[in-house]
């Protein structure tokens, strides 16, 4: 057990929590019928979530990452049975080699499966194949009667849906099988244009998103005028073994990504300014081909380009940064243009803006219903930026949208019903599995969710 | 819980009379915080400042009970406020008296009673509340020392050092919360125009109760651990600091 100080990944609002590494599933067993004080108990994977979803102030928290370990992996079945800690990094390092890959995966590797499942996290093919929890098979659920349930979406929808976004709340996830994809190469083929505005980046992914496995956008949040809302949209699939050179076929499932280098401990805060950012964007824009086709790259730069720097949130310096995401139906397109407009007019800083399309949702507190999605990082000390997220909260509102609790760290409580419509539903079917309200955190305390 | 943009959503504000402590707790609803607690010796009369926190958009203000010097009240009147509304994420140490030095120097009795109200009420009310914070593993106590507490003046010291006891009460305490995810704000205000300081000529560098919220809501917003209000004070304070002490005395401040 050590007291130390957690924070999220936007290392915003630390506070103080009595960590354990549980040994086993005995181990977590024993901490969680302890009842150790009144502030409860959450488990933790790799803390990448932006706020304080992982956080238990003055409570108990689970370090789940020392829970990692891989049980069976069937290649004909293309499924994986693993200890909920284990971490994407991992799963992918084993099952790459053997022709498999996950069926969804967020814009980083170290997740863990348990995390992944909580939040529900979504990758860039949401709008074919949904979020994760759609790609698992069954979990264990370890609840505060001790108890320990297996849980299918078919055999027990309501416990599967209240945990698949439940942010951890239900219980601990142990355990997890999922379902995998079968891939022949560690290649991805991607095609990448450029789009000069937000109607044409919006209008692109309306007519050909759906040939396409993956897609995302990223968007310039700076360029103002006739280029509001510039673009690089890149979209592909898993390269085919038959579309590689021959040379490289007998190596086609070679996968080994490595950090290339890790960001200082400690930097000067206010690096990434309206400047820095306006020159990166500029270069990254500029140097994006117009249009290229079918350009083979790895998964490590496809899926997840941020891994290469370690410790990447540290350039946002001491006061941190906080990442907003939210979602507009489909035909709120106008909604969606507004909030770009707003957010160009502000200016904020955001080297990563990311726009995406999601499919159908589902679940509770699941965050992705049909409809475009945008992201951006912003540093948290940015003047006024309370009072404009809290004016985007509205505009999203009114267009039937939601924000992602994952990277949540400022929403007001009020908000949230009006964001989930299930929200009181899911609260039914928690009370149920804690009745005692042994699992909280601090994301449950702020946004008054238990 | 306080959230990454620096807005909290529960207020304790102990002397709920004070111009300072509601000026302070207004501003924070306005950024957000809906409950309040007003504690005081005088509850009933707190309900103007219930009604105008309440415009401000805070849902649920309750006033209580709370008499600086009963310190072996202090760990009830706390924990009363915490089962009843969860988590302090600022606690605000507003209580005091100004004393009459020409009296007090004086008056055993009544140098006695301002040290008690101000030094011994806030050593016990900040040390109860710091458990409570160190408990809930976050939270901000934020303490009203003086300027007239950093370099004691002949012309009111009686005050200035039960300022000044506080003062370095309250930053030890800020030290020792290091890690524990608890954190304190040592406000220096020079001379405030409130109730307290009703019918005294106004000191150079005057500010006023909302001018002092201000501040306070920059420094909880950052990760301040000292301000002073108006700022310029710090300069000059660290200017008077060194004047010789034969000279200090016979400064008109």
């Amino acid at each position: 057990m050590n007291e130390i100080l957690l924070t999220g990944w936007g290392r915003t609002t630390p506070t103080r929590s009595r960590v354990h590494l549980p040994a086993d599933t005995d181990a977590t067993l024993r901490l969680m019928a302890d009842g150790n004080g009144s502030r409860g108990l959450l488990a933790r994977g790799l803390g990448r979530a932006y706020g304080d979803a992982a956080q238990n102030a003055g409570g108990d928290v689970l370090d789940m990452t020392s829970l990692a370990g891989i049980h069976a992996v069937d290649v004909d079945a293309a499924t994986v049975d693993v200890d909920a800690g284990v971490s994407l990094d991992t799963l992918l390092r084993h099952l790459v080699p053997l022709g498999l890959f996950v069926t969804v995966s967020p814009g980083t590797r170290y997740v863990t499966v348990g995390g992944a499942l909580a939040c529900d996290i979504h990758g860039k093919n949401h709008h074919r194949e949904g979020s994760f929890a759609r790609s698992v098979l069954s979990f264990d659920l370890l609840t505060p009667d001790g108890e320990v349930r297996t849980v299918t979406a078919d055999a027990d929808p309501e416990v599967f849906w209240a945990t698949a976004g439940g942010m951890g709340l239900t219980g601990v996830v142990l355990r997890a099988t999922l379902k995998l994809l079968r891939i022949e190469t560690a290649m991805v083929s991607v095609d990448t244009e450029r789009a000069g505005d937000l109607d044409d980046v919006m209008a692109r992914m309306e007519a050909r998103d759906d040939d396409y496995r993956y897609s995302v956008a990223w968007i310039d949040l700076l360029a103002s005028g006739a280029a509001m809302g510039r673009s690089v949209l890149t979209r592909g699939d898993h390269t085919p073994l038959a579309d590689l050179p021959e040379g490289k076929r007998a190596n086609a499932l070679d996968y080994g990504p490595k950090a290339l280098l890790s960001a200082p401990a400690f930097l000067p805060p206010g690096l990434l300014n309206r400047l820095t950012v306006r020159a990166f964007n500029e270069l990254w824009f500029r140097k994006a081909p117009v249009s290229q086709i079918g350009h083979p790259e790895s998964i490590a730069t496809f899926f997840h380009p941020l891994d290469m720097i370690g410790d990447w949130n540290r350039i946002y310096g001491r006061a941190g940064f906080l990442q907003y995401q939210f979602v507009v139906p489909f035909g709120q397109e106008g909604a969606m243009r507004q909030i770009v407009e707003e957010l160009v007019r502000h200016q904020c800083p955001s080297f990563l803006a990311v726009l995406k399309r999601f499919g159908p949702g589902n679940g509770l507190l699941s965050f992705p219903s049909p409809g475009w999605t945008l992201a951006l990082d912003i540093p948290a000390a940015m003047g006024g930026l309370g009072p404009l997220l809290a004016r985007l909260d509205e505009r999203v509102v009114d267009a039937g949208g939601r924000i992602y609790l994952a990277k949540d760290s400022r929403l007001a409580p009020h908000m949230v019903p009006r964001m989930y419509p299930e929200l009181d539903r899911w609260r039914e079917l928690r009370e149920r599995l804690d009745p005692k309200r042994r699992m909280t955190s601090d994301l449950a305390r702020r946004l008054q969710l238990l | 819980m306080r959230n990454a943009v620096g807005d909290v959503q529960t207020v304790l504000v102990l002397g709920g009379g004070s111009d300072i402590g509601s000026a302070i707790a207004a501003r924070l609803v306005q950024q957000g915080a809906r409950t309040v607690v007003l504690a005081g010796r005088r509850p009933e009369a707190y309900a103007q400042a219930e009604q105008s926190l309440r415009s401000a958009g805070a849902t649920t203000v309750h006033r209580v009970s709370f008499d600086a010097d009963d310190t072996d009240g202090h760990p009830k009147v706390i924990a009363e406020v915490v089962s009843t509304v969860g988590d302090l994420d600022v606690t605000v140490v507003a209580f005091g008296v100004l004393g009459d030095q020409s009296v007090d120097e004086h008056d055993p009795a009544a140098a006695v009673a301002v040290a008690r109200t101000n030094y011994l009420g806030a050593v016990s009310a900040m040390t109860v509340v710091s458990q409570q914070l160190r408990t809930q593993g976050h939270g901000a106590l934020v303490v009203l020392s003086s300027v007239a507490g950093e370099r004691v003046r002949r012309s009111n010291f009686v005050y200035g050092s039960t300022k000044a006891g506080l003062d370095g009460f309250a930053t030890g305490l800020a030290d020792a919360l290091q890690g524990t995810g608890a954190r304190v704000l040592v406000v220096r205000p020079g001379f405030v125009v409130s109730k307290m300081t009703a019918g005294m000529d106004k000191a150079p560098l005057s500010t006023t109760p909302e001018a002092v919220a201000e501040v306070v809501v920059k420094g909880l917003a950052g990760s301040a651990t000292v301000v002073w209000a108006p700022a310029a004070l710090r300069l000059v304070m660290s200017a008077l600091r060194h004047v010789p002490r034969p000279v200090f005395r016979r400064l008109p401040v």
